[in-house]
């Protein structure tokens, strides 16, 4: 479970500050899947990292599951992010040089789990996102969406509790992006982890039970009532709204 | 994973990763064709000061023969003062060497039991003049200025006194016999160990001297008048400095009327730490004598040889030094900028887990292979470089000057000597004094040298402890660079 108390996120610029993020608080159940949308440069991607731990607050606190993100030692959150977060970036952000399965098990090597599982489950990993039969291909050889499943794929393998992904579908097409939309829907249903995905798709953003709306750094969070109560969570219960 | 990931990502750079590689290779090579060359030098030295000192000799002694002490011309076989015209005469003289005058022997057995000297052997080199001609008027006379006599013949040589109680030591374990090892050897013992009077007798000849003068196992050589039988010829290195003909030391003592004396001192210390104190302490002995080390020979060592070794220890050094840094520097720029091109790929990897040290470790990996790939392709430069130097270089030469060892110096031949011999006014052709001036004028010696650039392990371990270095070192910068890199600084770029 996710905990976030009046947090803030300020950036130093030129001589200047940014705020990116102004005493938000929410709570985030486990197994939740949140959309968050907003105008570009208003916090969405700040929320994403600081949920993440790959980033620390200015003030206030990112609990999730007891540890306080910010308040944690650098190779603890490492630690963290390896057992429990999977990311999925808008660029797919795959090693060029790797093929796509061994990208996907990129992602289990900081578990030091022994070679052959990892490669087992890598191609595992790559057959639930459809990608069986590329396992051997590189980036450059893989489609935006196919490489997106890959990017899927590395943020699944480990099994982690929350998915955490930066507007996955924003380089590609209408057809694509609905699959990579229902992809991940599934997967969180059957999966049963934390899915947070930061979208400019309101399409996308309203298939989230609850959506969190970031407007200048502050937060508001609207119900999609249409799949309210569809997801495994109660949203009206987990939502702690303190803008709106 | 790890070997796979960087063995692909080099390929992918296989452009940079080949920059950062040769110019790790242009350093490595220049400091092992440096060095190798530098290694030449030293071994072309290093025979120079042997040929001249003696291998395992440290220091020698010896006394500088002031003006008119060296004695003048004595004949010897029978030299008359009463000869007619047109009677012929035959002349022998046997002197210290150039330059040197006599030590007493005492002082070798004194010096040997100096704390510090391992070794000690004392040694007669002297000159010898042989003349013949006949008598046209007057008499041979060191005063008189009536004496006439023409036409005469001059001929030279030297004769080294080896004292055989000492075989590692003298004059003849200095001749670097490249043949004539086993003569020597069998002459050391016949000489040592025969009490028959004809082994003392017996000479050993300088190979090139017999070439001249025809000569062979069994020859007879006459000394100072004396015959003596060759037992064989000794072959040494181009660069050695030695005598002609070699006498055992009693022997030559006898016939240059020296008994109980020599004039070269060849001393080993007991360890090279000792040289410096054992030199004060012959000095503190000998307060007259000229008392040299290898290092004091050396710096009289003048020639192309030592333009060489100046261009090696300065130029050299420093261009290799510099052409290095230059390589390491564009090795830690390529590098980190390398990492700065990878920033995404960094933060990524960051961010689904990895931590910093194995990022570093997959950076430091990436520049040690091509630190590895630089220092085999420097090592293959820097053999093509020593090959070309043993190749190309032209031949050295090594110039001993005028002071110090295996010099002469002015006064050898000087007035006021017993019997000196009066400066003829004979018009026959040969006219000797010139002859003298030019034999005991102060002697340089120059010996040619091929110069080689010689390589050992040690010179490839370098190598490769230098290209190995340069990959650390910018492994180490372009490390601490992705180190640094804060995920979410690296995410935010993309965006």
């Amino acid at each position: 479970m996710y905990e976030l108390k009046k947090l803030s996120r300020v950036y130093p610029k030129g001589r200047g500050k940014v705020t990116a993020l102004k005493d938000i608080s929410l709570v985030l159940q486990d197994g939740e899947f949140l959309t968050v949308q907003g105008p570009t440069g208003h916090g969405k991607t700040t929320l994403l990292l600081l949920l993440g731990g790959l980033d620390r607050p200015t003030s206030g606190s990112v609990v999730f599951d007891g540890h306080d993100l910010g308040a944690l030692a650098e190779s603890q959150l490492v630690d963290v992010r390896a057992q429990n977060f999977g990311f999925v970036f808008q660029n797919y952000n795959l090693m060029p040089t790797l093929t796509a399965a061994e990208n996907v098990e990129a992602a289990l090597v900081p578990l030091k789990i022994p070679t052959a599982p990892r490669r087992a489950r890598s191609v595992a990993a790559l057959a639930d996102v459809g990608l069986a039969d590329r396992a051997g291909h590189f980036p450059a050889e893989l489609s935006g969406g196919e490489q997106q499943r890959v990017a899927i794929a590395r943020a699944l393998v480990k099994a982690p509790k929350v998915i955490l992904a930066d507007e996955p579908t924003g380089n590609l097409d209408e057809v694509t992006r609905g699959e990579i939309v229902a992809l991940m829907e599934r997967l969180w249903k059957e999966r049963g982890m934390t899915l947070v995905v930061v979208t400019h798709d309101t399409q996308v953003a309203k298939r989230a039970p609850r959506t969190a709306i970031i407007t200048n750094g502050t937060l508001a969070l609207r119900v999609n009532r249409r799949k309210a109560g569809s997801g495994r969570p109660d949203p009206e219960a987990a939502a702690e709204p303190v803008e709106s | 994973m790890y070997f796979r990931y960087l063995g692909r990502e080099l390929r992918r750079r296989a452009r940079s990763a080949s920059v950062v590689a040769i110019g790790l290779a242009l350093g490595v090579g220049l400091v092992i064709t440096v060095t190798a060359a530098a290694s030449g030098v030293k071994t072309a030295q290093a025979q120079v000061l042997h040929s001249l000192y003696g291998v395992g000799t440290d220091i020698s002694v010896t006394k500088t023969a002031t003006p008119g002490s060296a004695g003048g011309f004595r004949f010897r076989g029978g030299a008359s003062t009463h000869s007619a015209p047109g009677q012929p005469f035959s002349r022998d003289r046997l002197s210290s060497a150039a330059g040197l005058t006599t030590i007493a022997e005492t002082d070798v057995a004194s010096i040997s039991k100096l704390k510090g000297v391992a070794g000690a052997t004392g040694a007669l080199n002297l000159s010898s003049i042989h003349i013949t001609g006949t008598f046209s008027g007057g008499a041979p006379s060191s005063s008189s200025s009536s004496a006439s006599t023409t036409p005469f013949s001059v001929s030279t040589f030297t004769v080294g006194g080896v004292n055989a109680d000492d075989p590692g030591l003298g004059p003849l374990s200095s001749s670097s016999l490249t043949s004539g090892t086993k003569v020597v050897s069998s002459w050391f013992k016949r000489v040592q160990q025969s009490s028959s009077s004809s082994d003392q007798l017996l000479a050993l000849v300088n190979s090139s001297y017999a070439k001249q003068n025809k000569l062979k196992s069994g020859s007879t050589v006459t000394v100072a008048g004396t015959k003596l039988t060759v037992l064989g010829l000794v072959s040494t290195s181009a660069t050695a400095s030695v005598e002609d003909i070699y006498l055992p030391l009693s022997e030559a003592q006898k016939l240059a009327s020296d008994a109980g004396k020599v004039n070269t001192i060849y001393v080993t210390a007991a360890s090279a730490s000792d040289i410096s104190a054992v030199q004060t302490k012959i000095q503190h002995l000998l307060p007259k004598a000229t008392v040299t080390t290898a290092a004091d020979l050396a710096s009289q060592v003048t020639g192309s040889i030592s333009t060489a070794a100046s261009l090696v220890d300065s130029l050299g050094v420093w261009l290799a030094v510099l052409v290095l840094l230059a390589a390491f520097v564009l090795a830690a720029l390529l590098t980190t900028a390398s990492v700065n091109r990878r920033v995404r790929e960094f933060g990524t990897l960051k961010a689904i887990g990895w931590h910093s040290r194995r990022i570093v470790g997959q950076v430091l990996g990436e520049s040690v292979v091509q630190g590895v790939i630089g220092g085999a392709l420097g090592i293959g430069l820097g053999v093509l470089g020593a090959f070309l130097v043993t190749k190309v270089a032209p031949t050295l030469t090594a110039t001993v000057g005028a002071t110090g060892l295996g010099s002469g110096a002015a006064g050898a031949f000087g007035p006021g000597g017993r019997g000196g011999f009066g400066g003829g006014s004979g018009t026959g052709t040969g006219a000797s004094h010139q002859s003298f001036t030019h034999t005991f004028a102060p002697a340089t010696h120059t010996i040619p040298l091929h110069l080689t650039a010689p390589l050992s392990l040690g010179i490839f371990g370098l190598a490769v402890a230098l290209a190995v270095a340069g990959g650390l070192l910018a492994g180490i910068l372009g490390g601490w660079r992705a180190a640094r890199l804060q995920p979410a600084e690296a995410l935010r770029r993309v965006e």
